[in-house]
């Protein structure tokens, strides 16, 4: 008994050290900037996540080498989300009402940014989002610097036509981006004459792990006569059974393509590739890309995380875009204030890693140009195809419910989500 | 092409020493047009290496098909290159001759294109029809099936009069038979029919539906009615046979799911089951197992097959040892409390996914997958079996029976029991309990390592990999009958089974929420499992 | 037998009068919580150190709602011995309801600007509202609702399961079957419930802007108050006869069947007054966090519960209280303070107290107080129930 009890005493003692080092550490940063780094560091999303935190703490370290900001150091601010939804609306209130950040790097599924949305929108902070999602959403508060379905799932499918495919399967993880994602995809096959018939869509639960009647049926979908691909909006852990499914039943990429949206360099990097090679994924990034911009990124990343073998991904490239951009607002307004940050983020240009400029339109989504890129054997991708800067398209316009929309955050509209038709902002 | 050219060739591609002629000046210009070409204009230089090099072009189209094909930037000579090994095997193609000690930046890969992979596969099927590898015919055959044409019918012609197998000479004879369905008149037709009947390639079973289509206006496509409703007949034979082999299908894979289901659900039967403990950590111990794989892997680089044998009992040992010290440092505080063994086990499992998350990073770890257990055994064009999927449900099948075996049969198995059903009279009888709680419990968790061995092959390795498994195997054990073995396997087998039948049917996700219902109801009925444990300490 | 009482712990045998000192204290708590706190948010402007943040009060909300949550299993696991792992379904069913009352509020003000169709229909383009969306926009029948749902399940759920005597781990594991299949339905959009996004953005309650200060002081409030009252009502049964009865079938389910008691009617109708609870829980958590998703429904949360629970001492009720309050405490400061290692903390914590502390951290007060004469004859409760429960199906 007493044994516990002093060892109680110890647990107690520690927890108190800690607690004031703790608040010691947040009492003296008042002569800094602090970013706000809200990605998921355990649970289901940590896999993704995790890069995403140390590639904003990469992007705090250069700038602060490089002088800081306005003349302060800037302050990086972790926490863990925990992969649960009401701890990211938490956690968002925390680092702005309570360390008081100037901005949120954050985010990566649809449902922790919902659930930031009306506390960031509530607290008027700003939070940059780098992972591709659906789009259908207009925050002042909010910069998208991933890409909406018309920068990634539509060019893709165009790629696709040109190579004479005419049969389509959606395969997507029963969840908001894929719904929305096929329910646009379907919409431009029909357009582009597509028969219903010609098009299977299937959905399959978070984390699915038994994919063989799902493949079989693919297979027996595609051996109809006629080219036959897979838009793949399979999420996350998901993939890697999915694809060694189908490497064993023998679907090769020349019978039937899967053409993913949510399989990177990172994801592949836990996958064995070789059954892959020639699938192919669209991205507004690809770490093979040779470009003077991208070497010295990866070459920055890799001394960072010092590991030479860590691969850079997409979300990485919408970080490092949205962290320089709003650098340049920030210098640009002379302030970290969210109204003078927002009004200066507009029109802000950025070089992609990839070549090209990024620019920040007045909807808070990027323009980026879109690769196409099939797999190869060492886990990177080799373009075959690529377009020139698509602007994002927030609200879409294949979409009934929101062919009408618009967001435009210049004077005089500043909405969200503008009716073009009835030229109201929402109801009002 | 004579005989005697052919002969030739055939020295040549054995020997490898090439006669200087016209052709193979010509076959050297194209093949050095590969190193040059865009990617756009691959298939066409592709079609043209073939056309002029025949056979002593297939090494240099299946080392490019398989992403092997690479050229030395200094001369452009042409080598296959296996990077899977270190160091890399690099070939000179030309004089099939291996190349030692040069640095793979020497040498530029090729790069090809889904297009040029299905025109490689179209021209080196033409080529491959006199291949001496039965396999390599039939794979050919089969490839020329989906695009044959009328000009293709002098070589199918030749390849099916010296053929003897069965296999290749169906599929011959339907590739002669399929551009007949077009050309042909009524009577070629109906002939043609009969070297179709019974034959499942997709290829055959659209052109014999478009036979039985109509056009825009109502009227058939096909003019003549006895080659109508003679389709009409072969398709039936070719749909019932179908419907067998998708049958067949389904079975399998109920029985691989259950497989998976089983590996799960066994070492969490012993702990579970046998013990009282509920174990929240064992889908750690599970990814534990997975880790040790990809560990041995990394130490192994070359040896994949070797790797993964030993991956088995290296997964069992460390899963067990972690196992035991689980037991020793906790669980033995708690016997007869099960419900506080969740609550220590659950902390457990948080700081075992946090230490690896730690030790290996959160993102999966890539564990390969040896060459005899990728791809699938192919007994016909609609019908195979993945090997990744047959060995593992052998191996969950071995793993049962070695279980069942050591429970049976050895001492440590009778005290097992012993202590299961009656502790306080089994440490009367002199059973030295806690030496048995441990070795138990260490033998549950190392048969949760060795499935996690298995799974590695199917699915993720990484941190979250445990908490997908431990439910399921809670519902596996619960399901057969809490202490009893072939309740476990009868009901993973079963649930397995069910959930593939669903699945066409209601879609993924409503038929696991259907199998989770079914669990639900049918402890009602039977409140203590399939198999109940009968006894008296059944009851508490 | 003569231990049964002390099986029970420091809990019910100290219980028998309603002003036991623990809920006392308890009581004391919450009331300081319910005059201090709006006051310090409301009243003391922002930059006095006296100030509590808004953020601090949303969060003392979430805790209180969680605290209630526990508080429900704790009736039906301290008392009656019944493991649910399926808790959070009622939670999360109850938080439902609410969270379609609210979604309806919205109205126009959605992105869509549709007055009729809550924003994810209108991008999936659902053209009508599917029929269990209707009413709801009533607060009145969303109350019911929030009582009506998750009774009724717990209801159907319970006496199946009660009336063919499905207890131990038998029926832990199907209420985890439960609320896992409850949650892959969710998880599916075409249910209708928002799929993974669930429901969000909501903008005002009975007309008060959730976002104002005001709105959240005073559901703050009927945190406090659900918790006081689910508090005193659950003391209230557990120390009537209907709680001795449910007592007995704890320690001797046999022995109480033989008795005469109907088991499985006891049973069952703990098991409803349990998942109201739960469901209150819920409906109160919702508006405060702003979001609720099919996560909710996940078995891990609902393990998670359960081990609140333990933390603080099962079977007193105030321990199933201070053990909420404890870990999601520990949890968000852990997560802020240690991201990266968090989880190292929190599991060791549970290992800890589940070795050292089995009576959780009520049963450390209960010591300082009993001394050694409660630790003298100490033998674990459940172990002796487990025993007894042998020796009750032998006799």
């Amino acid at each position: 008994m007493n044994r516990f009890r002093s060892m109680l005493r110890n647990v107690a003692l520690t927890t108190a050290v800690s607690a004031s080092a703790f608040t010691a550490l947040t009492a003296h940063a008042a002569d800094t900037i602090k970013v706000g780094v809200l990605h998921s560091l355990s649970g289901t999303m940590a896999i993704s996540e995790t890069t995403l935190k140390d590639t904003v703490l990469m992007m705090i370290d250069e700038q602060n080498k490089a002088g800081g900001l306005l003349g302060k150091k800037l302050e990086p601010v972790v926490v863990d989300p925990a992969s649960n939804w009401p701890l990211f609306a938490e956690k968002t209130r925390e680092l702005i009402s309570k360390d008081k950040v100037s901005v949120i790097f954050g985010c990566w599924t649809s449902v922790s940014r919902k659930s930031v949305l009306p506390v960031i929108e509530e607290l008027n902070g700003l939070l940059f989002y780098p992972v591709q999602f659906e789009g259908e959403e207009g925050s002042k508060n909010v910069f998208y610097t991933g890409a909406a379905p018309n920068q990634q799932a539509i060019p893709a499918v165009d790629y696709l036509m040109k190579q004479g495919v005419k049969r389509w399967v959606l395969e997507g993880t029963d969840y908001v981006y894929p719904q929305t994602t096929n329910k646009i995809l379907e919409a431009y096959l029909k357009l582009k004459g597509v028969a219903a018939d010609d098009i299977k869509i299937n959905y399959t639960p978070f984390g699915f792990s038994d994919w063989q009647s799902e493949v079989a049926s693919i297979k027996k979908f595609g051996s109809a006569g006629k080219k036959t691909a897979v838009v793949s909006t399979v999420n996350g852990d998901a993939n890697v059974p999915f694809y060694k499914e189908l490497g064993n039943q023998g679907i090769k990429s020349d019978d039937i393509p899967v053409v993913a949206f949510s399989v990177g360099e990172e994801e592949l990097s836990g996958i064995d590739t070789k059954p892959l090679v020639g699938h192919l994924a669209a991205w507004n990034y690809f770490m093979s890309v040779d470009t003077p911009e991208n070497k010295k990124f990866i070459e920055t990343w890799h001394k960072f995380i010092k590991n030479p073998k860590r691969v850079t991904n997409d979300p990485m490239e919408a970080t490092y875009i949205g962290f320089k951009m709003w650098v340049q607002a920030v210098q640009k307004a002379g302030s970290t204030e969210t109204d003078k940050v927002e009004q200066a983020m507009i029109g802000q240009t950025i070089t992609n890693l990839t070549g090209g400029k990024a620019v920040m339109g007045k909807n808070h989504y990027l323009s980026k140009p879109v690769l196409i890129g099939e797999i190869q054997e060492d886990g990177q991708f080799a373009v075959v195809s690529q377009t020139k800067e698509v602007a994002g398209d927030e609200w879409s316009d294949y979409l009934p419910g929101s062919k009408d929309l618009i967001a435009d955050w210049t004077a005089p509209i500043k909405c969200g989500n503008y009716n073009t038709k009835t030229k109201t902002c929402g109801a009002k | 092409m004579s005989f005697s050219k052919r002969l030739c060739v055939g020295v040549l591609l054995l020997f490898s020493v090439c006669l200087s002629s016209a052709d193979d000046s010509e076959f050297s210009q194209k093949l050095a047009a590969l190193t040059t070409t865009k990617l756009s204009e691959m298939s066409a230089a592709v079609e043209d290496v073939a056309n002029t090099g025949k056979e002593q072009a297939l090494p240099y189209l299946d080392a490019l098909l398989n992403n092997q094909l690479y050229f030395r930037k200094s001369d452009s000579k042409l080598f296959r290159i296996d990077t899977s090994k270190d160091p890399a095997i690099m070939t000179e193609v030309a004089v099939d001759k291996k190349l030692e000690g040069a640095d793979t930046s020497d040498f530029k890969k090729i790069i090809i294109s889904n297009s040029v992979r299905t025109k490689l596969r179209e021209v080196m099927a033409r080529l491959q029809l006199a291949s001496s590898d039965t396999k390599l015919r039939a794979r050919a055959a089969r490839e020329m099936l989906g695009a044959v044409t009328e000009s293709d019918k002098p070589i199918l012609e030749e390849a099916l009069s010296k053929e003897k197998n069965d296999e290749v000479i169906a599929l011959l004879k339907a590739a002669i038979a399929l551009p007949q369905l077009d050309s042909g008149t009524a009577a070629q037709r109906l002939a043609a029919l009969d070297n179709l009947e019974g034959n499942v390639e997709p290829a055959v079973r659209n052109r014999l539906n478009q036979l039985l289509e109509k056009n825009a206006d109502g009227t058939f496509i096909e003019t003549d009615v006895a080659v109508r409703s003679r389709a009409s007949v072969v398709m039936g034979t070719i749909e019932s046979k179908l419907q067998r082999y998708r049958l067949l299908e389904t079975i399998f894979f109920g029985i691989s799911l259950g497989s998976v289901l089983l590996l799960a659900a066994i070492g969490l039967a012993i702990t579970f089951g046998v013990m009282g403990v509920i174990n929240m950590a064992h889908g750690e111990l599970i990814m534990l197992g997975a880790y040790t794989t990809y560990v041995i892997q990394q130490w192994l680089p070359n040896q994949l097959e070797l790797s993964l044998l030993l991956a088995v009992p290296a997964a069992f040992v460390v899963a067990g040892l972690v196992g035991i010290a689980i037991e020793r440092g906790v669980i033995r505080w708690l016997y007869g409390r099960a419900l506080e063994t969740l609550l220590a086990t659950f902390g457990i499992s948080l700081v075992l996914q946090q230490a690896v998350r730690t030790i290996f990073s959160p993102l999966n770890r890539q564990v390969a997958t040896p060459d005899w257990m990728s791809g699938s055994w192919q007994i016909n064009s609609v019908f195979s079996l993945t090997l990744n999927r047959l060995y593992i449900v052998v191996f969950s099948l071995i793993v049962f029976a070695l279980l069942s075996l050591l429970l049976k049969k050895t001492s440590l198995g009778l005290y097992v029991r012993a202590v299961s059903q009656n502790r306080a009279m089994a440490k009367a009888m002199g059973v030295r309990s806690d030496w048995v709680d441990a070795l138990t419990f260490g033998l549950g968790s190392g048969i949760a390592g060795m499935a996690g061995v298995a799974l590695s092959q199917l699915t993720n390795v990484g941190p979250n990999m445990g908490q997908a498994y431990i439910i399921d195997s809670f519902m596996v054990v619960v399901f057969g009958g809490v202490g009893n073995l072939w309740g476990t396997l009868v009901g993973s087998l079963a649930l397995g089974v069910a959930n593939k039948f669903l699945e066409p049917a209601s879609g993924a996700v409503l038929a696991k929420i259907f199998v989770l219902i079914f669990i639900i109801l049918f402890i009602q009925k039977r409140p203590r499992g399939l198999f109940p444990q009968k006894g008296r300490s059944a009851e508490s | 037998m003569q231990n049964i009482t002390s099986a029970a712990g420091s809990g019910w045998l100290g219980m028998r009068t309603r002003w036991d000192k623990p809920s006392v204290g308890l009581y004391v708590l919450l009331a300081l919580a319910a005059i201090v706190v709006p006051i310090c948010n409301l009243l003391i402007p922002e930059n006095s150190a006296l100030h509590i943040s808004t953020y601090t009060v949303t969060l003392l909300g979430k805790y209180l709602c969680y605290a209630l949550l526990a508080l429900a299993v704790d009736v039906i696991w301290g008392y009656c011995g019944i493991l649910s792992l399926g808790h959070g379904a009622f939670f999360a069913l109850g938080g439902y309801a609410m969270g379609m009352y609210l979604m309806r509020q919205i109205g126009d003000r959605g992105m869509y600007a549709n007055p009729l169709l809550p924003d994810f229909m209108v991008f999936l383009n659902w053209s009508e509202l599917p029929w269990y969306w209707h009413g709801v926009n009533h607060f009145a029948f969303a109350m019911l609702l929030v009582f009506v749902v998750p009774g009724l399940l717990a209801y159907v759920f319970g006496s199946l399961a009660f009336r063919s005597r499905v207890t131990g781990v038998y029926l832990s594991i199907i209420t985890q079957a439960l609320t896992y299949a409850l949650m892959l339905a969710f998880f599916r959009n075409a249910f209708g419930f928002g799929g993974n996004n669930g429901l969000t953005d909501f903008k005002d309650i009975l007309g008060f802007n959730l976002q104002h200060d005001g709105t959240r002081i005073v559901l703050y409030l009927l945190s406090i108050a659900a918790l006081v009252g689910g508090y005193a009502l659950s003391r209230k049964i557990v120390t009537s006869k209907f709680g001795r009865v449910v007592i007995a079938i704890r320690d001797a389910e046999s022995r109480a069947r033989f008795m005469g008691y109907r088991v499985d009617h006891y049973k069952v109708w703990l098991f409803v007054f349990s998942a109201l609870l739960a469901a209150v829980a819920g409906a109160l958590y919702v508006p405060q966090v702003g979001i609720i998703n099919p996560g909710e429904f996940s078995p891990l949360n609902s393990i998670e519960i359960v081990i609140w629970v333990a933390i603080g001492g099962r079977g007193t009720l105030y321990g199933a209280v201070i053990g909420a309050l404890l870990v999601n405490y520990a949890k968000t400061w852990f997560t802020a303070a240690f991201p990266e290692v968090w989880l190292f903390a929190l599991g060791a914590l549970f290992v800890l107290v589940t070795l050292f502390l089995p009576k959780g951290i009520a049963g450390l007060l209960a010591t300082k107080k009993q001394a050694l004469t409660f630790l003298s004859g100490k033998k674990n409760d459940s172990q002796e129930n487990e025993s007894k429960k042998i020796a009750g199906e032998n006799s």
